[in-house]
């Protein structure tokens, strides 16, 4: 019952990039298109996930035991970064057809803040391991359910004619804000 | 000042705006701008980290392989980042409360990396220092004047300074998530209209 409740206060109710503004340039940047919005959630997911494993082992293995949690960012981004190149490697080599799909995303995801940001909410939090899992699984989930359904209202939207001041950002930042607007309809769930 | 460190200086500031014309960190930009003062806050911690780590950047670019460049780079601005959360939570433990998880990201925040990449790898220390003063000093404009209209908007006040008399209803929207997106499209309409005029 508790996992479920993770699960569903991270995706619907503080849905990582509506209500916490994590991983805005991605959501921004690659979401034109329904499809690559969707290869972008699943590398997310992935990394994420992954990420969130590998860096909680270090943090309790290394980094408490020995006083060093003031060394919490240099360790997570340069763990990050190293694990999204080894992914990128190992898929390249595995599976070339997962590779055209995910490939040109996991470059992008090393500046992705949301990654960076799960794994150290997920220390903040005093997570165990299969909490944090299911936290940051869920938040992916939630980042890969926005940027779809921003990316579908956006395919619309190029069909629409828009005034010449909102063309651009501006009326990219006010759909954000509508859907953001819908997601806040779910915060009666979590008491 | 000659012509060059003059355009250095306040490239950052106008023409290349990283909130407005940009738009680099806009996490934080949404995420943190609930107030005028929280948004001032988190300016000038990217304003102190972009100058120490473009300085750094450019002291040591010939020394760094361009193969591991990358890394590089994020190593020496994680440790400005460490440096000014630790000094935050000695000095000013109710702003580090404020920005929260926030302080930690200012490390993929991209406009550093993108600065560290783009400019100081290339450039001379002075240079280098003028451009983290202008860029730093253009995202600290765009925070603290989003968080100025999101307080304003949605709580009646600036920099906890109130405006209106207490029967007066603020939109309470704009201190919520929404209202972070529509300020900001706002503003960024405005700052268009402005530079083009």
């Amino acid at each position: 019952m508790a996992y479920l409740m993770i699960f569903i206060t991270a995706i619907f109710v503080n849905n990582i990039v509506l209500s916490q503004f994590l991983g805005i340039c991605p959501f921004l940047g690659v979401s034109k298109k329904i499809s690559t919005a969707a290869g972008m959630g699943f590398a997310v997911m992935f990394v994420m996930t992954l990420s969130t494993i590998v860096t909680f082992l270090i943090y309790y293995t290394f980094l408490q035991p020995y006083n060093l949690t003031f060394m919490i960012t240099v360790t997570f981004i340069l763990v990050i970064a190293a694990l999204v190149q080894m992914v990128e490697i190992i898929i390249k080599k595995v599976s070339p057809a997962l590779y055209q799909a995910l490939g040109i995303f996991l470059p992008l995801i090393t500046t992705n803040c949301a990654v960076l940001g799960i794994a150290i909410l997920t220390i903040q939090k005093n997570y165990t391991l299969l909490a944090g899992v299911c936290y940051a699984l869920a938040s992916a989930m939630g980042f890969t359910l926005a940027i779809v359904i921003f990316a579908g209202i956006r395919e619309r939207l190029a069909y629409t004619k828009i005034p010449v001041a909102l063309q651009g950002t501006p009326i990219a930042l006010i759909t954000a804000g509508l859907l953001s607007m819908a997601f806040m309809g779910f915060a009666g769930i979590s008491n | 000042m000659n012509k060059t460190s003059y355009e250095n200086l306040t490239r950052g500031i106008i023409k290349e705006n990283p909130t407005f014309v940009m738009l680099l960190g806009m996490c934080p930009t949404l995420g943190v701008t609930t107030s005028a003062f929280n948004g001032l806050g988190m300016g000038l911690a990217t304003l102190f980290v972009l100058i120490l780590s473009n300085s750094a950047i450019s002291l040591i670019k010939n020394f760094i392989p361009p193969m591991v460049r990358i890394p590089s780079y994020i190593v020496v601005i994680a440790a400005f980042v460490t440096v000014i959360d630790l000094l935050m939570s000695a000095y000013l433990p109710g702003l580090h409360a404020a920005l929260g998880i926030f302080i930690p990201l200012i490390v993929v925040n991209c406009i550093i990396l993108g600065r560290a990449e783009a400019f100081a790898s290339k450039n001379n220390l002075w240079q280098s220092i003028l451009d983290g003063i202008g860029m730093g000093i253009g995202f600290t404009i765009g925070l603290t004047s989003l968080g100025i209209v999101r307080e304003i908007l949605g709580n009646g006040s600036v920099f906890n300074y109130p405006l209106v008399g207490e029967d007066a209803t603020p939109m309470l929207l704009f201190i919520m998530p929404p209202g972070a997106f529509l300020a900001l499209a706002g503003l960024i309409v405005l700052f268009n209209k402005l530079r083009r005029a």
